[in-house]
């Protein structure tokens, strides 16, 4: 368990035993405090990471592209209830295959309290091209590193405070198959999701190309003068040079604008709706 | 002052043409070069590479040039052998269980108690006795079926099956991962149809989808075993009998195989014509199967659900079957009716009237087509001193038995071979065809699915039966 | 099977993807696909700079397993020519 920018609060839970307060509810729930989305690429036991929150048991094979359908379940902790979505595996958010654009617009618009990314501990390159792109688009992440038992299996040795440090979110190393780290991740859900932790991701630095740089920025003061408030202005404007049909659409009808007036507050079953999940 | 929207849209088209078309490259390019920065400094790899990589290891062998292909074939078939042997003995526990035990024990409560006889036929006889068989003839081989092949899954073995295989796929027109939802499709096609969720392109999904019924499921491995038994091994001398019967029904599913191939070819130049999706396969690290959590969830997961959804479907096909042989018009049987408007048709496909009927009203589950033909050929051949009486499926322990009741029906050996053909090429169960629907949402191509299979074995079991009459072999 | 796909198909006269054969390491220098196909590749990990190494080939010589960015990726031959490659900067191979 890794902190970044802030310490954790002395919260009741630090003493007693975690699985208390994790209450199972599966997805018999009918009204929520939070929504946290579940990020990352195939075959990182995203799956086996919503099982073991939410006592599910969906079905994870060691095959990429197991979750297709968007899953949901949930879980009470710190007296607070929790909805959680699975997102499908995808190796990136930029490209324009269906199952990216449904993450991509859950973490967009569906505004999630909480976005965990779950990354493979033993391919932590790959699997970090994605984390950033999600970083770019939302602060509230959390980073599980999850597979550490195949890490220490393969011999690797991950600094997760220099990784938390370098990304600006929480880090939690945990093996959810073997239900390792799973209390630690919900402790960082928790204090992310009430705002006890407030993470300042990291942000691609630079194109590497001083003129995409000036350009950029020169959109980014549009964007931001059009839309104040925006928590990801750069990254709109870096989906509109991209010709990103979507962001457009987004921007025409609206509903980027409702995001800029702090939509953010609007009760969770409103904001689900406007992604299409049924509360 | 203009709407703010339409001012930021043109200010990025117009930026976006100082940027130009490289700019999703710059970017992928940068992500992955601050990610490469990010591991670097929070991974320490081990100083000296390990003396051996199990994983590599593995991987060398499984897909070498020499082994790739015996080892997949050995592999498959372990499993297949470890279902048909080990799903025999409680497969006939739980036939003498719910067919000779509380069937019985059910007929003797309702009639002490008054029920009318044609209630209890409707329920016992019919609805009860549908999901009976289903359940003794399905369940053992799902329950042992499905959690060796996740085994297998969550090994990590499956994705090295669609890496030997995808050149063969490729030339289809077809991705290699197809070579999985097919095996699946060996278990059940419709729990192969929910398999192809694992191909990312839409239509070399549709491709698998549209040909996993050419892989021959558990519920038609006793037809087709049962009918070479009796008429191809029965036409041979004694000692090779069970190797030529063995043979006739592998030949019937590597001609699946081969359809699949044929059709994939077919569809992805016609209907599903279109430019190859992008194609990319990872094969992920081995991991340790955790052998008691795979079994709960592929029983859960996997078999329960097929189960009951097959079971459902069997117990209205149970009622339809008893009350067309128990309900007259004009002295006959509706089923009689039936057949007989069937038997033309059916002697043109080589085939008859009651092989017919019985696939229309046992199109819920390939399982019970045989107890059907069996009831069904007694009934209109109105044989006396077998069976249980009209609408009653039974199923007889003797070889010799059967083949008698069927050839007091008329068959002959090319009756024999063209079900056996037919119940490879025929459409698709009523399960797998709620599946189709369910993954494709689309009644255009769960109509696809389910006629064509149907016209091509229509095809080929008209083409075999004429050429066998011209040349006088029947 | 050919390793000159068709000639009226403008072919890069560098060194591709498809050369390598496995055990050996190279570094790619350009993509020369596009559309989808170029980003998925670029998802996956592919792009100038990235060291990839051909570690299996399939028992039907077609796909090919690379290894990129820690991840085992087949790639059909079809893909690997459109993948221009050379031999890695000295330090890449440490």
């Amino acid at each position: 368990m890794t902190m970044t920018t802030n310490t954790l609060p002395g919260s009741a839970c630090a003493t007693c035993p975690m699985n208390r307060h994790l209450a199972r509810l599966g997805v018999s729930m009918d009204s929520w405090d939070y929504v946290v989305a579940l990020a990352g690429n195939p075959n990182t036991g995203k799956s086996t990471v919503f099982n073991a929150l939410t006592g599910l048991r969906q079905h994870t094979g060691n095959w990429p592209g197991k979750t297709v359908a968007r899953a949901e379940g949930g879980f009470e902790y710190g007296e607070k209830r929790y909805k959680i979505v699975d997102l499908p595996g995808t190796y990136s958010l930029l490209a324009t295959s269906a199952d990216e654009e449904i993450a991509r617009d859950f973490i967009l618009f569906g505004q999630p309290d909480v976005t965990v990314i779950v990354v493979d501990a033993t391919r932590l390159e790959r699997n970090l091209n994605l984390a950033l792109q999600v970083l770019e688009i939302t602060d509230k992440a959390v980073l599980a590193l999850n597979l550490m038992d195949e890490a220490r299996r393969h011999r690797l040795v991950v600094d997760e405070r220099r990784l938390a440090r370098d990304l600006g979110v929480p880090v939690v190393p945990m093996s959810a198959r073997r239900g390792e780290g799973v209390g630690e991740l919900l402790q960082m859900v928790h204090g992310v999701a009430t705002g006890e932790i407030r993470p300042r991701p990291h942000r691609l630095a630079s194109t590497r190309d001083a003129a995409l740089d000036r350009v950029l920025s020169q959109l980014v003061a549009r964007v931001e003068a059009a839309f104040p408030g925006l928590p990801n202005a750069r990254w709109v404007a870096l989906r509109l040079l991209d010709d990103d049909a979507s962001i457009e659409s987004a921007i025409r009808d609206g509903s980027l604008g409702d995001l800029s007036r702090g939509l953010q507050t609007a009760p969770v079953a409103e904001r689900l709706a406007l992604t299409g999940v049924a509360s | 002052m203009s709407d703010p929207a339409a001012d930021l849209l043109q200010t990025a088209r117009a930026l976006r043409a100082e940027v130009g078309a490289g700019l999703h490259d710059q970017l992928a390019e940068a992500l992955y070069t601050d990610a490469a920065h990010l591991a670097d400094r929070a991974v320490t790899r081990p100083d000296e590479r390990p003396r051996f990589d199990l994983d590599r290891a593995i991987d060398r062998l499984v897909t070498s040039r020499t082994w790739g292909f015996p080892i997949m074939i050995l592999l498959l078939t372990v499993v297949f052998w470890i279902t048909i042997q080990g799903a025999n003995v409680p497969s006939s526990l739980l036939a003498t269980l719910l067919l000779d035990k509380v069937h019985p024990a059910l007929k003797d409560g309702a009639s002490a108690l008054g029920v009318p006889w044609w209630l209890s036929g409707v329920l016992l006889d019919g609805a009860y006795l549908a999901g009976a068989w289903v359940v003794s003839v399905m369940l053992p081989p799902m329950a042992i079926f499905f959690p060796l092949f996740t085994l297998l899954e969550d090994f990590g073995y499956l994705p090295r099956v669609a890496f030997n295989l995808d050149r063969l796929f490729s030339r289809a027109g077809a991705h290699g991962k197809q070579a999985l939802s097919m095996t699946m499709g060996f278990g059940c096609n419709a729990a192969g149809v929910v398999a192809t969720r694992v191909i990312d392109s839409p239509r070399e999904r549709l491709i698998a989808i549209l040909t996993n019924n050419f892989a021959v499921c558990n519920g038609r491995w006793p037809t087709l075993i049962m009918v070479s038994t009796i008429f191809i091994g029965s036409a041979v001398p004694a000692a090779l009998a069970g190797l030529v019967s063995a043979a006739a029904v592998v030949s019937v599913a590597v001609l699946g195989v081969l359809l699949t191939f044929a059709v994939s070819w077919f569809l992805s130049r016609t209907m599903l014509k279109g430019q190859a999706s992008v194609f990319s396969l990872e094969l992920p690290p081995y991991r340790p199967p955790r052998i008691w959590q795979t079994l709960y969830t592929s029983v859960i997961d996997r078999t329960l659900i097929v189960l009951w959804r097959a079971v459902t479907m069997a117990v209205p096909a149970g009622v339809v079957i008893w009350t067309i042989s128990n309900v007259h018009v004009g002295g006959e049987s509706v089923a009689e009716h039936l057949v007989s408007l069937l038997d033309g048709f059916g002697w043109l496909l080589g085939l008859n009237g009651v092989i017919l009927l019985a696939y229309i009203v046992a199109i819920p589950a390939n399982e019970i087509i045989i107890p059907t033909i069996l009831m069904l050929t007694v009934l209109t051949a109105r044989l006396s001193g077998v069976g249980q009486g009209a609408g009653v499926m039974f199923e007889l322990e003797s070889g010799n038995a059967i083949r008698d009741i069927l050839h007091a029906g008329g068959w002959t050996t090319l009756t024999a071979i063209n079900l056996m053909l037919f119940s490879l090429i025929h459409n698709p169960c009523s399960t797998t065809i709620l599946t189709i629907y369910h993954e494709t949402r689309s009644l255009k191509w769960t109509a696809v699915a389910t006629a064509l299979p149907l016209l091509l074995g229509f095809a080929v079991t008209f083409t075999l039966a004429t050429a066998a009459r011209l040349l006088g072999w029947a | 099977m050919s390793l000159n796909p068709d000639p009226g198909h403008e072919q890069p006269a560098q060194r591709t993807l498809a050369d390598l054969q496995p055990g050996e390491t190279a570094e790619v220098v350009a993509l020369h696909s596009d559309g989808a196909e170029r980003r998925r590749l670029m998802d996956l990990g592919i792009v100038p700079g990235t060291r990839i190494i051909a570690e299996l080939r399939s028992p039907l010589r077609d796909p090919v397993a690379y290894r990129v960015r820690g991840a085992l990726i087949a790639l059909r031959q079809s893909q690997a020519v459109q993948i221009e490659i050379r031999s890695p900067a000295p330090e890449m191979l440490s």
